[in-house]
C-alpha cells in the first residue's frame, strides 16, 4: 500500500518497540538504533509489500530480525562484548540495589542461544502472540512455545537456582570489581 | 547441548516446587518488562522522526538536508 499519513503515523508509533526489541537482541543501543534506521529504510522501500489491515508491528518486527540475524552471523563477537553497553542505554538510572539485579538479569538473557531469547522477548515483552512470534521467526507456533518454556527455566536455573548463593552483597561487589580486571 | 539439564529442570515434581517455580516465573516475566519497556518509554528518538517525516517529502523537493533542527545530538564516533 502506498505511505499514507496514517501509515507513517503507525510506522512511528511501533519505533519505542522496534528499539526495545533491537536493544533486547543486540544490547548494545547504538547497534540497536542502526538496526532500527536499517529497518525503518527496509520497511519504507517495501512499502508496496505491506498488505493493508494486517499486523504493521509484526511485520516491522520480520524485518528487524532478519536484519538482526544476518548482521549477527557477520558481528557474533562484537554482540558478546556488548553486555556492558546496556545500562547506557537507560534514561533513568535505577536505585542501585535494583540496578544491580536488573544487569544480573540482563547478563542471564544474554546466555540464553538467540532462538529462546527472541522467542521470550516477542511473547513475554513484546507482547505478541505465539502465532505472531512464530510468524515473526518463520517457524511453527509449537516451537515457539517450546523456545519459550525453555528460555523460561533457564533463566530460573540461572538467577535463582543456581546463582541462588551468589545473591548477597559481597559476589556482586567482587563481580563488578572483577569485571575491571 | 546444555539443554539435557533444562529438560530435566522443567518437570519439576507438584506441590511446592510448582508454586516456587511459578513465583519465579512470575519474577521473570515482571523483570523482563521492566527491561523493554523502560526503553518504550524513551519514545521515538528525533533521528527516526525525522527519518520518517523527510521521506514524506518527494523524493526530488530540494532542501531535504536543510532543517538545521538536531535537537538530539548523536555522537557517535565508533567509525
Amino acid at each position: 500500500m502506498p505511505l499514507t499519513d496514517a501509515l507513517r503515523d503507525d510506522i512511528l508509533a511501533s519505533v519505542p518497540s522496534l528499539r526495545a526489541f533491537a536493544i533486547s537482541l543486540c544490547g548494545n543501543s547504538d547497534r540497536a538504533d542502526d538496526l532500527v534506521q536499517e529497518t525503518l529504510l527496509r520497511a519504507l522501500a517495501n512499502i508496496d509489500s505491506f498488505q493493508p489491515g494486517s499486523n504493521l508491528p509484526a511485520w516491522l518486527f520480520t524485518i528487524l530480525r532478519n536484519l538482526f540475524r544476518s548482521d549477527y552471523r557477520k558481528r557474533r563477537r562484537e554482540v558478546e562484548d556488548a553486555e556492558g553497553n546496556y545500562a547506557k542505554t537507560l534514561k533513568t538510572q535505577p536505585a542501585q540495589g535494583a540496578h544491580l539485579e536488573f544487569q544480573e538479569f540482563r547478563a542471564a538473557l544474554d546466555k540464553l542461544p538467540q532462538d529462546q531469547r527472541e522467542a521470550l522477548i516477542l511473547v513475554g515483552a513484546s507482547g505478541f502472540s505465539y502465532e505472531d512470534a512464530a510468524g515473526i521467526c518463520g517457524c511453527a507456533v509449537g516451537t515457539i512455545k517450546s523456545r519459550v518454556n525453555r528460555a523460561r527455566s533457564k533463566l530460573a536455573a540461572l538467577l535463582y537456582v543456581d546463582g541462588a548463593e551468589d545473591f548477597g552483597p559481597d559476589e556482586t561487589v567482587r563481580a563488578v570489581i572483577g569485571s575491571n580486571g | 547441548m546444555k539443554d539435557v539439564k533444562s529438560q530435566a529442570s522443567r518437570n519439576p515434581a507438584p506441590g511446592k516446587q510448582g508454586s516456587l517455580n511459578a513465583e519465579i516465573q512470575s519474577r521473570i516475566g515482571h523483570q523482563l518488562r521492566a527491561m523493554y519497556d523502560d526503553i518504550v518509554r524513551q519514545g521515538v528518538p528525533e533521528r527516526f522522526a525525522d527519518l520518517i517525516r523527510k521521506l514524506d517529502v518527494p523524493p526530488n523537493s530540494p532542501q531535504l538536508n536543510n532543517t538545521g533542527d538536531q535537537t538530539t545530538t548523536n555522537n557517535d564516533g565508533r567509525e
